[in-house]
């Protein structure tokens, strides 16, 4: 997910130079479904750990961008591509949001960037398979958005004021995306022979690292305590992923398309659906970035970077020029 | 959201704080922040960024750096002094239910 731990050592203890009433007051207030703001004071365990998962979040939505506006300039009708547009509008707006709520635990804009740059920051693996054909627009908005929703869901909740009204936000703009997505994959569905097996081979090869996005099984998530705890995780990897297959299988059978999972059946005594054993392997591979389009996603955002630094030094430049000469006229004025 | 930390690095845009009034007849509330170069540019991310969906009728931007904010540390002396003055409110008085349109 766009907030699985992908770190292997991540948050250490409390640090012992942390006084330990503050450090109580605090766990008090958490627990109590208090929000924490960003100016009161927090264990900086809990500050770092917000700092990662905040700014991978960022980054998960920015560099989603990329897959989907591979297909902007070939969507198929005008309304197609008006849609597709506003929703990969949203995600660059989703970005900024998170970026935002980062900023006020005490890092910057450009640390955040860097960081993503440079390999040290992580995101969703999710995007780093490649859209090779417009029905993986159709299996990202329907699978990829409705995998973030059961995960963004319930971080409207979480601890943190800035990220949780940032969650707020961006969960009302998400449903949209799932629905566009949802019914481009139906009308293909629906459509001539080839059509309908263009949609099912874009859900062959999206299903797995969709339900992948949730993270490693609880049991080997060792923080996932910890994460819970302070509100940061509200749901384990396991509960999402359940959820996850469990809405998304019989839309899958209502449109007449095949889950592809041959392990798959519905489990009458768990009231759920069972499900195939998951490749963690690939998994680690991917956010390690051997992803099949990994180095191509990380060049495509420092190009971009690179390429806009005139512009943003421009800007700056003009508008401290501005303010010289306002100020300049008021001296005389 | 008014940051502290002052984390800017040389050549990064400014941090901005953005208010939008939803509609007329309701006062400007905080949606967020955006970074700019200037007050225009920042009006502009401001609406790109917050009212993609008609959220507003009216948009202030200000710079996050001249917030004035106190202190969540001194809380308690800056609002307990009104927790105890209860008679500011018209329920502590105690009219009797025969009297009307009080
Ligand atoms: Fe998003
Ligand atoms: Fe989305």
């Amino acid at each position: 997910m766009y907030t699985t731990e992908m770190s292997k050592n991540p948050a250490r203890p409390a640090a012992p130079s942390e006084a330990p009433e503050l450090v109580a007051a605090f766990e008090a207030r958490v627990a109590n479904d208090e929000f924490i703001e960003p100016k009161d004071w927090m264990p900086e365990a809990y500050r770092k750990t917000l700092v990662r998962q905040i700014s991978q979040h960022a980054h998960s939505e920015v560099v989603g961008m990329l897959p989907e506006g591979n297909w902007i300039s070939r969507a198929p009708s005008l309304r197609r591509k008006a849609v597709l547009l506003a929703k990969v509008q949203d995600e660059g707006g989703h970005g900024l949001y998170l970026y935002s709520a980062a900023e006020t635990l005490g890092t910057s804009r450009d640390q955040m960037i860097e960081a993503l740059h440079t390999g040290k920051a992580k995101y969703s693996t999710i995007f780093n398979y490649p859209t090779l054909t417009w029905a993986d627009i159709g299996a990202i908005g329907w699978l990829v958005d409705g995998a973030a929703i059961m995960n963004q869901v319930p971080l409207q909740r979480t601890s943190y004021g800035p990220y949780a009204r940032a969650m707020v936000r961006v969960c009302k703009e998400e449903s949209f995306h799932q629905r566009q997505g949802f019914e481009i994959t139906m009308k293909l569905a629906a459509g001539t022979p080839e059509q309908k097996a263009m949609a099912q081979d874009a859900l062959n090869r999206w299903w797995w690292p969709s339900i992948m996005m949730f993270g490693p099984p609880d049991d080997n998530s060792p923080n996932t305590a910890q994460s819970v705890r302070w509100r940061i995780k509200r749901e384990t990897n396991d509960e999402l992923r359940q959820k996850f297959v469990d809405v998304t299988v019989p839309q899958a059978e209502a449109i007449g398309l095949t889950v592809p999972d041959p392990d798959l059946k519905w489990n009458e005594e768990r009231g759920h659906y069972d499900y195939g054993a998951i490749d963690w392997d690939e998994f680690w591979a991917v956010v390690k970035g051997e992803g099949p389009v990994a180095k191509e996603r990380v060049k495509a955002r420092i190009d971009a970077w690179e390429k806009g630094a005139w512009v943003r030094e421009a800007a700056l430049a003009h508008a401290a020029k501005q303010a010289s000469r306002r100020q300049k006229e008021a001296a005389n004025g | 959201m008014a940051n502290e930390p002052n984390t800017q690095t040389a050549n990064e845009w400014p941090l901005w704080e953005v208010f939008i009034r939803a509609k007329h007849g309701l006062s400007h509330r905080h949606a967020g922040s955006v970074h700019a170069p200037d007050g225009e540019i920042a009006l502009r991310h401001a609406r790109d960024t917050y009212t993609r969906r008609m959220e507003g009728v009216s948009i202030w931007v200000i710079r996050s750096s001249d917030v004035v904010a106190s202190d969540p540390g001194s809380a308690g002396p800056t609002f307990e002094p009104a927790e105890s003055k209860v008679y500011r409110h018209p329920t502590f008085y105690v009219v009797p239910d025969y009297i009307k349109h009080i």
